[in-house]
């Protein structure tokens, strides 16, 4: 194929397909980051720029649990979704919370020096080190024809998807749900009809610190640990947000799909360096183009 | 403050930052200087759409890389001079800058939007710095040959081999005077009819709309000169170290530290990014002076120090250190002059 003067190797149909599927499973885990990504902003409106910070310490957590007592990155979710969520409520209640006095734009700006006093503390305490965990089965998995798929892959496909029904379960069936989303749908109103706002807006900041360890339990027996490993996977997360539209949980599994699979296929005809780009570009047109992704309702 | 306060406040911060290293008169002091009017000039660019219009930009790294590659490779590849390099280097961030602007202000995006777009413009001149092997020499980076005749010191704009003033002092002075003439540009823009547009922009943009400005028009003005001020930080990193890589020209951490100084200092002042740098460094130096030794040199203190900093200016003083010296200045006048 011939573009721009450029010229595109050309693959059989197998090729094609098994970058397919990695970037299924690879889109999965961006899912996972960006469902926590996007419930923060349906209700708080505000891009949380300490998501990849949290990703990476609750990675560190489930490293931990498993250096020091052993414990399987899967069974560390009991331990790490609990905490995370204490941790997020915590964070948003005290920090976030009290710090932005109710502004939109000072919010942003106080997760961001969020994420750089995480990100730094685990410099300073970790050091840059890679540390991996190397679970008994990490390489064992299913042949698929066109690629094998191993055992962590197919967990973090099918986590995606009972996390993202998890979620929208708990949203449309409990009371604390509801009031989320009257929240996300009406401050003022809300407030109004005794639901307390602030309570609220830390029991959204939880749950979605909550999903972020999730995906890191999922994420720790495939990717090492260290400092910047959020700041990989959150200017995806951004793109994957802004692609389902903000707020929407379809919208994040969706988008996580597509992104995968778009750098999949990026990176399969114009090299690993500059097939990330087309992340970078989708990015920009979705934000220029269609502000409100592919299900979200036009903003507020 | 009246006037006259603010100008004998003014002279004696310039008449300090134009003497003090002949002072101190040590390559350590020195070189801390350089580095914190570095990022006073920095924190200006940001602060001319952040402070002043209320247009928070995420990546201005963007402008700074494009303006340091720019004076880089015309050096590098084509032998141009750094003094008519620096023109295009100029003129080139305020191309992109302005289709940045273009782009976003046309469309709409507010917000954390347009926070969200100036990132992605970074990322992806980011990938493409490290995989355009062709023009940018990719990872790598571009390193610029150094001039070892001392009579070719002002000519190739670097001052390594200088006589004894200028290798001690060129590039401070070299600092000093890009501080200066932005912070005239920017002392002018606020007192303009244009700066009070555009602090109207940030009020309400909406309100300003209704009232006939052209809104549009007004931030695409501001994120120019915003570009044109970064630049000049671009072209001043290259002349001083000779080097320019993806990391260092497009990553975040300089999008950060355009936005510390102003937000820590005091947003839409003239002062703030100056007085923020000043603060962060001198916070910066006086912990690795004191408990360094104790921290075994480990890194990431610094950014610890600077992101509480900025929580806990953003929580307690949300006009920054301006705010506060305004505060402490009207309680020692008595009141008087507010």
């Amino acid at each position: 194929m011939e573009l721009l003067g450029f010229s595109l190797p050309s693959y059989g149909w197998s090729t094609i397909f098994g970058s397919t599927i990695s970037g299924v499973f690879l889109g999965s885990i961006y899912a996972l980051v960006a469902v926590g990504l996007t419930l923060i902003y349906g209700v708080l409106h505000i891009i949380n720029f300490a998501h990849g910070a949290l990703l990476m310490l609750a990675m560190y957590a489930v490293y931990f649990l498993w250096n020091i007592l052993g414990i399987d990155p899967y069974l560390a979710m009991l331990i790490v979704v609990p905490g995370g969520f204490a941790f997020g409520y915590g964070l948003q209640r005290f920090i976030i919370g009290k710090a932005s006095h109710g502004k939109d734009e000072i919010t942003l700006l106080v997760t961001l020096g969020v994420a750089i006093v995480i990100e730094n503390m685990a410099l300073f305490f970790f050091s840059a080190t890679e540390r991996s965990v190397r679970v008994p089965y990490d390489l064992d998995g299913i042949d698929l024809g066109v690629t094998y798929a191993v055992y962590p892959e197919l967990a973090a496909l099918v986590g995606s998807f009972l996390i993202t029904l998890a979620l929208w379960a708990f949203m449309t069936r409990t009371d604390t749900g509801k009031a989320i989303r009257a929240v996300s749908k009406e401050r003022q109103g809300a407030q109004l009809v005794g639901i307390n706002v602030d309570h609220i807006f830390a029991v959204t900041f939880g749950i979605g610190v909550a999903c972020v360890a999730a995906a890191a339990s999922l994420l720790v027996p495939t990717y090492a640990v260290h400092p910047q490993i959020g700041s990989l996977f959150v200017l995806i997360a951004f793109t994957v947000v802004v692609l389902g539209g903000m707020g929407s949980f379809v919208g994040a599994l969706v988008g996580g799909f597509l992104i995968g699979v778009t750098e999949q296929l990026g990176r399969l005809y114009l090299g690993e360096s500059l097939g990330v780009i087309t992340i970078s570009v989708i990015f920009i047109f979705v934000l220029l183009f269609r502000p409100t992704g592919l299900f979200g309702v036009k903003a507020g | 403050m009246s006037e006259r306060a603010r100008l004998s406040g003014w002279t004696i911060i310039l008449l300090t930052l134009a003497l003090l290293p002949l002072y101190l008169h040590s390559a350590r002091w020195i070189d801390f200087l350089e580095m914190t009017l570095f990022v006073a000039v920095l924190g200006q660019g940001w602060n001319i759409l952040g402070g002043y219009g209320g247009q928070y930009s995420f990546g201005n790294a963007l402008l700074f890389g494009t303006g340091a590659y720019i004076q880089a490779l015309l050096q590098f590849k084509f032998g141009i001079s750094p003094w008519i390099a620096m023109w295009f280097a100029i003129a080139g961030v305020v191309a992109v800058g302005a289709m940045v602007g273009f782009l976003s202000f046309r469309y709409g995006l507010r917000g954390s939007y347009f926070a969200l777009i100036t990132l992605a413009f970074a990322e992806a001149f980011l990938v493409l710095s490290r995989s355009l092997k062709s023009i940018t020499e990719g990872g790598s980076g571009v390193q610029l040959a150094l001039n070892q005749d001392p009579a070719q010191a002002i000519a190739t704009f670097q001052f390594n081999f200088a006589g004894p003033f200028l290798k001690e002092y060129g590039f401070y002075y070299t600092i000093f005077t890009i501080l200066l003439v932005t912070y005239a540009i920017t002392w002018w823009m606020e007192r303009s009819r244009f700066g009070a547009q555009l602090v109207a922009v940030r009020e309400n943009e909406d309100a300003a709309l209704a009232l006939g400005i052209n809104t549009f028009k007004v931030k695409l003005g501001a994120i120019c000169l915003s570009s044109a001020i970064t630049a000049s930080c671009g072209v001043y990193y290259v002349q001083k170290f000779l080097f320019i890589e993806p990391g260092i020209a497009f990553g975040p951490s300089k999008s950060v530290e355009a936005l510390f100084a102003p937000i820590i200092g005091g947003l839409g002042t003239v002062v703030g990014p100056l007085l923020g740098s000043v603060f962060i460094h001198g916070v910066g130096e006086a912990t690795k002076m004191t408990i360094g030794q104790a921290l075994g040199g480990r890194p990431g203190v610094d950014l610890i120090l600077f992101g509480t900093i900025l929580i806990l200016v953003l929580a307690f003083l949300p006009r920054g250190l301006v705010g506060l010296v305004e505060a402490v200045w009207k309680r020692l006048s008595g009141g008087r002059d507010a």
